[in-house]
């Protein structure tokens, strides 16, 4: 904080610290500007500026913009407006910048800059053959290994061609028909403010009739992804898959669990994939732990399906069902999960369709809330898993169940 | 006529049974004093809505109440043009034998043919000034909050047919979120924002008294200390201040004293609204309950 200018005297001074608090706030992490500066010293103006209370709120109404933001703001209040001097002190600083997101390794998306500068060559081929793990499918591991996970970044052919895989995604009743209407000459409606418009042009003489028809658009995707021991081998290509999505699509939301649950939306929306994984990678701490999918589901339903599964929501649930607490608490929570939802479509990676019978007391407890249940037992490109998920649904709304009974 | 101070916003509210904490009846204050749209966030039932009715009772302002859901569009919230009046002028016209385009275009495109919905009636500077209160936001999809952005930073709405109308006098705008989906910032960093949080129990029993003026003294503090304690609980829905106003009155109406197990889960449906809460609460956790909240009520 050095370079800061010495607090002036007189009633420069509070405009000066209000400045200086905001700066505290940047490099804690919140979105403090301009605007919202002039706008604290303005609401400073009304206030009582005896009453501490009063000066809180004031500067937290025009500076704080989310929930998630109050805590941060609170704690750097009380740091800064009990003694401005504390701000020198490293250690009150130290504890407000654990709370800002520093995701940046090393010069992330270097890859492609060498690409760029290098004339294009025959690289080996790479990226097909799953990373080298042992393979511990179908045995949920026992105990929650805290591990990060390096991602082979992709070049920026491969970010092309997955952007292109994704695109054909088709997810079943993927379009909802909304209550908006758009011009169209072909429509079924008419548009009597567009023919009113159009024959003024002709001097309010109406030889045509403009047209119109309601808007579908995509319904929003929450996509909740199992990362636990088992699932690990899919790992990446799932978050391939997820990054091109919500890069792609409007209103998707993505979430990872092993052991708990994470939501990385914010973090996938960053276009550069190397960037975003590397930033994923440091906000989840379960990497190929086990696995609690009651819980993680639990989670979900409490703090998040009220604020993601309005308006229409599909749900797309990818986890191998294999769950280390003996299916605790998972029924309740896929059944409320599938009545929150629009559709529940349920993406199993791990078993084969032939000789496969729900045995796992996990799939026994998940099966009767799944709308669709799409197994695959071999998950290794981009390109499967949309022809997969783009394939017209096999079952109808909560049928899967008897279809298993039947079967087995 | 705003007022002076923070104290004197406070008094406004309560004056008309609306008791803020200080925290809330600053933020109002601001923005009153600022011209300020202010934006209010929190869990259904803790009287986001009800600072709107108050504020324009209290400023004796009229209230205009925009409800937001799902497809909402700029005809069914700003303005929309009469057509049918617009086709007969039109007729009318061709029958005088009128020929003048240019005349004609300015004649069926003029204020009498607009036709106000809520947004542009808040503004209109030929009615007294307003609170705008626009319920639910979060309920709108993301391309209605795209045509309030005009609206919010300066008060005024664009007819692309028409031109310009702008506040006379800017109204007092409450924009309401249940967070049901994140509004996006560009609606956020026009206004100022409050998190509406539960009461405590002192400013809830205070409330009680105000809203549901005829339950006995012991029933409100028991019914109080007994929803203070139910929000500590793992639920999938808290009950709110409405919750609680409603379930004394409820009980109030059953002629009771004094909270008992058994009428407690005759009437939990009242407090809560999801069957896997009520199943989770209902019976002994709910007698527990009872027995602690008649401890600190006493």
């Amino acid at each position: 904080m050095n370079e800061l200018s010495p607090p002036q005297s007189g009633g420069g001074r509070l405009a000066a610290n209000v400045m200086h608090f905001a700066r505290l706030l940047r490099r804690a992490g919140l979105p403090v500007g301009t605007p919202e500066i002039l706008a604290a010293q303005r609401a400073l103006g009304f206030i009582d500026l005896g009453a501490r209370e009063e000066m809180r709120t004031a500067l937290s109404a025009t500076m704080v913009r989310r929930r998630e933001q109050q805590e941060i703001f609170d704690r750097a209040f009380a740091l800064f407006w009990r003694n401005p001097e504390a701000l020198r002190q490293d250690a009150a600083l130290g504890l407000l910048q654990a709370e800002k997101p520093k995701p940046e390794r090393p010069m992330p998306g270097s890859r492609r800059l060498q690409e760029a500068f290098s004339p294009p060559r025959n690289r080996p081929p790479r990226g097909e053959e799953p990373p080298p793990r042992i393979d511990a499918a179908l045995a949920a591991s026992e105990r929650e290994r805290l591990q990060t996970l390096d991602f082979e970044a992709m070049s920026a052919a491969e970010i092309a061609a997955a952007k292109a895989e994704i695109r054909r995604l088709a997810l079943p009743l993927d379009m909802r028909r909304t209550r908006r209407r758009r011009a169209d000459p072909t429509g079924p409606e008419i548009d009597l403010a567009g023919t009113l418009r159009a024959s003024l042009r002709q001097g309010g003489e109406i030889l045509r009739l403009a047209r119109r028809r309601r808007v579908t658009r995509a319904p929003p995707l929450v996509v909740i992804c199992d990362i636990s021991g088992s699932m690990a081998r899919y790992a990446q290509i799932l978050l391939h898959f997820v990054h091109a999505v919500v890069n792609l699509r409007e209103r998707v939301h993505v979430f990872l669990f092993g052991t708990r649950l994470s939501n990385i939306t914010r973090q996938l929306r960053h276009r550069d994939p190397e960037i975003a994984f590397q930033m994923v990678a440091h906000i989840v701490p379960d990497w190929s732990g086990g696995t609690r999918i009651g819980e993680a589901l639990a989670t979900f339903n409490h703090f998040w399906a009220r604020r993601v599964l309005a308006q229409g929501a599909v749900v797309l649930l990818v986890s191998d069902g294999l769950d280390r607490d003996g299916a605790h608490g998972l029924a309740e929570n896929m059944d409320r999960l599938h009545r929150s939802c629009r559709r529940l479509i349920w993406l199993n990676p791990l078993l084969r369709w032939e000789g496969f019978s729900p045995r796992s007391q996990g799939i026994r407890a998940m099966l009767p809330y799944v709308d669709e249940f799409r197994p695959v037992h071999n998950l290794e490109s981009l390109r499967e898993l949309v022809t997969l998920l783009s394939k017209p649904a096999p079952v109808a709304r909560g049928g899967v169940a008897e279809e298993w009974r039947i079967a087995s | 006529m705003k007022p002076a101070s923070v104290s004197a916003t406070s008094a406004l509210l309560a004056e008309h049974d609306y008791l803020a904490d200080r925290a809330l009846a600053t933020t109002v204050h601001l923005a009153l004093c600022m011209q300020r749209p202010l934006f209010l966030e929190g869990e259904p039932g803790t009287g986001k809505t009800e600072i709107a009715k108050v504020l324009a009772a209290g400023l004796g302002r009229r209230l205009v109440r925009l409800q937001c859901y799902d497809g909402l569009d700029l005809a069914a919230a700003a303005y929309e043009w009469n057509h049918a009046r617009q086709l007969m002028t039109i007729r009318l016209a061709e029958a005088a034998g009128e020929t003048d385009r240019e005349r004609l275009e300015s004649d069926i495109y003029a204020r009498p043919f607009l036709l106000e919905r809520p947004l542009l009636s808040a503004i209109d500077p030929d009615q007294p000034p307003a609170v705008l209160l626009i319920d639910e936001l979060d309920r709108a999809d993301e391309p209605f909050e795209a045509f309030l952005l005009e609206l919010l930073a300066d008060f005024q709405i664009t007819v692309p047919e028409f031109g310009t109308i702008s506040a006379g006098t800017p109204p007092v705008v409450i924009l309401t979120s249940n967070r049901t989906r994140e509004v996006h910032d560009a609606i956020r960093r026009r206004c100022l924002y409050h998190w509406v949080d539960y009461p405590d129990g002192a400013r809830e029993r205070a409330i009680l008294a105000r809203k549901a003026p005829g339950v006995p003294e012991r029933l409100s503090a028991e019914v109080v200390a007994f929803v203070q304690k139910l929000r500590g609980e793992d639920l999938f829905k808290l009950p709110g201040v409405a919750e609680t106003i409603d379930w004394a009155g409820a009980l109030h109406a059953l002629d009771q004293r004094e909270l008992n197990p058994e009428l407690v889960d005759e009437t939990l449906g009242v407090l809560l609204k999801y069957q896997d809460d009520i199943a989770k609460i209902r019976g002994a956790e709910a007698a527990r309950l009872v027995a602690e909240a008649q401890e600190e009520a006493a």
